[in-house]
Order: structure tokens, then sequence, then C-alpha cells
């Protein structure tokens, strides 16, 4: 029961707002320590997983090619062409972008799109531009919906894929249990659910229009 | 073989040259704070492999003493200005999209051809990380194409991504050291006793209760582990195989699946998932760290509410 100390830990760090790359070394030092083991120990434990997970931070690769485009205007292209697009509203582009990342995640294609390589470039700016003016808050609201939605269609989507991590995780650890379940079964019944985060999200997505016109009114 | 081996070189040359234009850049008071902890980044993709277990723990918790004492700043290189933008988006026009486009065409097409080309019969890419391999290539060959057609200086490419890597700061390296907790949570059994208590709390005579503390479970367990994978088997174990499939028979692809997705609504309520949801706000420089899981949370919580009623009328055929 002690080693939850360290998820204690994780829950007052993150709600009291310290820095939680402190935050996660302490919770680690704490799971371990109450775990019993030797402090140094949990240290190599937890330098052995930092090193074999450096993939996770691979993606910054692209910050370059994004950084090159913004600076010779590629958000500011981005928005003019939406502006020319009367019928755009930040929903409708989200709704649209929401489409294209499930479908495109249920096709196995996760990485095509992402937070650093589509979302700040391109779907942010241009749902901004679409419900402009905004105050402030609300340009906050956009952007953070812009990633929300990334997010969305991405979780709802690549459980469709067959090979994707999660579903060969549940295949073995079936197996293990001496149950067998095909992969396809498994991705055909991630469909209900992808279909109806579709509909939750998007019909969110319309309201997330009405309540910017409505502050826009108000202003 | 093209492997992972080569995207970390890559990965560690270009941490590298933000440590040294950090430490050249005036304008950041903090720049040595900086230049330390992008250098430690590049030395742990290009070395990390020889310094042994301890020395990755003490390398980790390096950058998290940098990072937790405040000693990075946001370093500002100097970059066109909103009005220059404005200019260069009109005459370059619909072209600035051709590289942006190119990531996720290279992307496709790395992932689908690297897996069946071959030289001299071995694969020329490690199947395994052709995905990862397609977007380090992809992302290079954007930022060539990006600094020839629009002619940038040849410093900007670098400049431009220290610029964007100083706004994300600390949050970069959050996914990784939370994956990292994730293997010392493992090892003290963390898992194991929530999955324990989870079971205690379970009741069992009702297949709708059983199915609900299924998901519930999978939901609360993601969002304290901040990652679907590390519940799915303890809640599995402990509620599904016994309780929704053992005893109630439910079809366990169908329990499974929505099983899994049920903790993926967890995962967008949660800090820990750091890579989702935390990293956006700093790379879209929100006020609010948590302004994305905000914007997320009611469709996180409807779907939660819908995988619970859809278990419920699917798992069980008779």
């Amino acid at each position: 029961m002690l080693t939850l100390l360290g998820v204690a830990v994780i829950v007052l760090g993150f709600a009291l707002r310290f820095n939680p790359l402190m935050v996660v070394v302490a919770a680690a030092l704490t799971s371990g320590l109450a775990a019993g083991l030797p402090p140094l120990e949990v240290l190599a434990a937890f330098g052995k997983a930092f090193n074999t997970n450096r993939y996770v931070t691979v993606a910054w690769l692209v910050l370059p090619a994004i950084g090159l485009l913004e600076r010779a205007g590629l958000q500011e292209k981005a928005r003019a062409t939406i502006r020319s697009i009367r019928a755009a509203s930040a929903g409708r582009i989200l709704l649209v972008y929401l489409i294209l990342r499930q479908l495109s995640a249920a096709l196995g294609l996760v990485s095509i799109a992402g937070q650093a390589q589509t979302v700040r470039p391109l779907v942010a700016p241009m749902a901004e531009a679409a419900s402009e003016p905004l105050s402030d808050r609300r340009r906050e609201d956009v952007k953070a919906m812009s990633a929300a939605t990334d997010n969305v269609g991405l979780f709802f989507g690549e459980d469709i894929f067959l090979a994707i991590g999660s579903i060969l995780l549940i295949v073995g650890f079936l197996d293990q249990s001496g149950i067998t379940v095909e992969p396809l079964h498994l991705s055909m019944w991630a469909i209900p659910s992808a279909i109806a985060a579709f509909f939750v999200h998007g019909a969110r997505l319309l309201l997330f229009d009405r309540a910017l016109s409505k502050s826009e009114a108000e202003q | 073989m093209i492997g992972l081996p080569l995207v970390y070189l890559l990965a560690g040359l270009m941490f590298g040259a933000f440590a040294v234009l950090s430490a050249l850049d005036r304008e950041n008071r903090k720049r040595f704070g900086n230049a330390a902890f992008w250098g430690l980044f590049a030395l742990s993709f290009l070395f990390g492999d020889h310094f042994g277990d301890l020395g990755n723990g003490f390398l980790a918790l390096a950058l998290a003493l940098i990072a937790g004492t405040g000693q990075l700043g946001v370093g500002a290189p100097t970059t066109t200005s909103p009005a220059e933008r404005e200019g260069l988006a009109a005459t370059y026009g619909a072209r600035l999209f051709i590289p942006a486009l190119v990531i996720p065409v290279l992307v496709l097409v790395g992932t689908l051809a690297f897996k069946r080309l071959t030289l001299h019969d071995a694969p020329l890419v490690d199947p395994k990380q052709a995905t990862l391999v397609s977007l380090a290539l992809a992302a290079l060959v954007a930022a060539i194409l990006a600094q020839v057609m629009f002619r940038q200086p040849a410093s900007a490419p670098l400049q431009e991504g220290r610029r964007l890597m100083d706004l994300v700061g600390w949050a970069a390296l959050l996914p990784q050291m939370l994956a990292a907790l994730g293997a010392v949570f493992a090892l003290a059994g963390v898992g194991k006793t929530i999955g324990e208590l989870a079971v205690m709390i379970t009741p069992v005579d009702s297949r709708f209760a059983a199915v609900a503390a299924y998901c519930l479970g999978m939901a609360v367990f993601t969002v304290m582990m901040g990652n679907a994978f590390a519940a799915f088997p303890v809640m599995t174990g402990g509620i599904a195989l016994p309780l929704v499939i053992g005893r109630f028979g439910g079809d366990p692809a169908v329990v499974c699946a929505i099983g899994m997705l049920s903790g993926f609504c967890g995962t967008l309520l949660t800090p820990l998932a750091a890579n989702f949801n935390l990293v956006p706000a700093a790379l879209l420089q929100l006020k609010d760290r948590y302004a994305v899981i905000r914007a997320q949370a009611p469709t996180a919580v409807l779907m939660l509410v819908v995988n619970v009623v859809l278990m419920n009328a699917l798992a069980f055929h008779k």
C-alpha cells in the first residue's frame, strides 16, 4: 500500500502546479523507496527506462522545418486562405480536421498529422482566422480546442487499425490468458465508439461555433 | 540497416546545435541554463547507450534540476516580423503549403515502402522503426525544401528550430520522464496494488455494475498512470476476465476493444499524458497549462458513458 504514496506525490504535485519534471523524479523516488528499493537502484531503473524511451522525444526533429515555414509566412498564408472562404468557421474547420484525423488514424497513418506538424502551423491559425475578431480569452479557447480535436480524432481512430500497439497488446494479453481473439474483431468493435466520438465531439464543435459568435455579439 | 541509431544521431546533432546557439545568444539572460539543458539532451541521444543505467539516471536528474530550479529561459533569435510575414505570404502564396504537405506524404510513403526495400537481401530500413525513420527523413527533406524554395539564410533552420524548442521548454522532456516513471512504478508494484484495490470495491452481482466498474476503472487508472496500456492488463485481469467475461459471458473482443477505448477517455483527462495534453499547450503558447485538458473533458466524460452503454449493449449476445 505504501507504494501508492508515489501516486499521491504525482496527484498533489500536478494539482499544486509544481514543475512537473521535479514532481516526476520525486514520485519515482517515493514509490521506489516505499517498495524497499535502495535509492541508487531506483535511480538506475529510472535512467534505464529514460534511455530506452528516447524515441518519444525524436518527434521534435520536425521543429526546424516548421519554424522555417513560419518564418516564411505559412501561418499568415493559412489565415489568408481561410478568410477568403466565407462559409468557414472555427467549428466547421475543426470538424473537417476531426474527420480527416479519424480516417487517417483508422488506416494506421497516425504520424502524418500531429500537434507540432499540423496543429501549430496550420489547424490552429486557420481556426483562429475563421472566427476573428477574437478576444484574448476566446483565442485561447480556439487554440485549445484545435489541440483537443487532434487528440480526440487520433484516439478514436487508431484502434480501428489492425496493427496498432493497443490492438497487439490486447491480443497478446488475452492469448496469455488462454483466450484467442482475431485482431480484426477487436478493430471492428472499436468502430461503434469511433462513430459515437465523431458525433459527440462534432456536436461540441458546432456548439462551440455558437458560443463564439455569441461572445462576439456581446462585445 | 538504417534504424534508430541514425535517427538518434540526427536528433543528437540537432539538440547539440540548439545548445551551442543558446550559449551564444546574449539576449537570453539564462542562456547557459538553456545551453546545459539542450546539451544534456544531445549527450543523451549521442552517447546514452554508453552511460550505463545509473549514469542515465543522473543525467535525467540533472535535466529535471535545471528545469525545476528555473534555469531555463526563452531564447528569441531574430526572425521575421509579423508585417514581413504578411508580405512573404503574399509573395510565395500557396507554394508555402508544399513543404508542409511533404511531411505527411513522405511519412506515408516511407512507412509503406521502407518495409519492402531490401539491399543485398537485408532490409534497408529496420521494419520496426519504419515510421520513425520516415518521420526523421520527412522532417529533413521538408526543412531543406523550405530553405531552398523560400531562400532562407543558412542559420535559419536551426535558429527557428531553437525558437520553437525554447517555447516548449521543459515540457519537451516530460513524456520521456513519465515513461521512465512508469517503469519505476511497475518495479515498485504500484499498478498491482491499485488493481487489487479496484477489484476489492467492484460489485460482483450485477452485470451492469461490473461493466461500469471495468470501464470506469480503466479510465481512472489511466488518469493515475498516464497511459491506458499500463491500466489494461491490471483492470482486465482483475475485473473483465473474472466478471464481465467469465461470470456474465461477455464477448472478449467487444469487452477488450471498448475497455481500451474507455482507458483512452482517461488519457484525454490526465496531465500525465504529457505529449498529448501538456506539450500542445506549450507549443501553442497557452496561458493555462491545463487548457487542452479542459477543452477535452466534456468529450472524454460523455464518451466514457457511451462506452459503458455500448459494452453493455454489444458484448452479451445471449
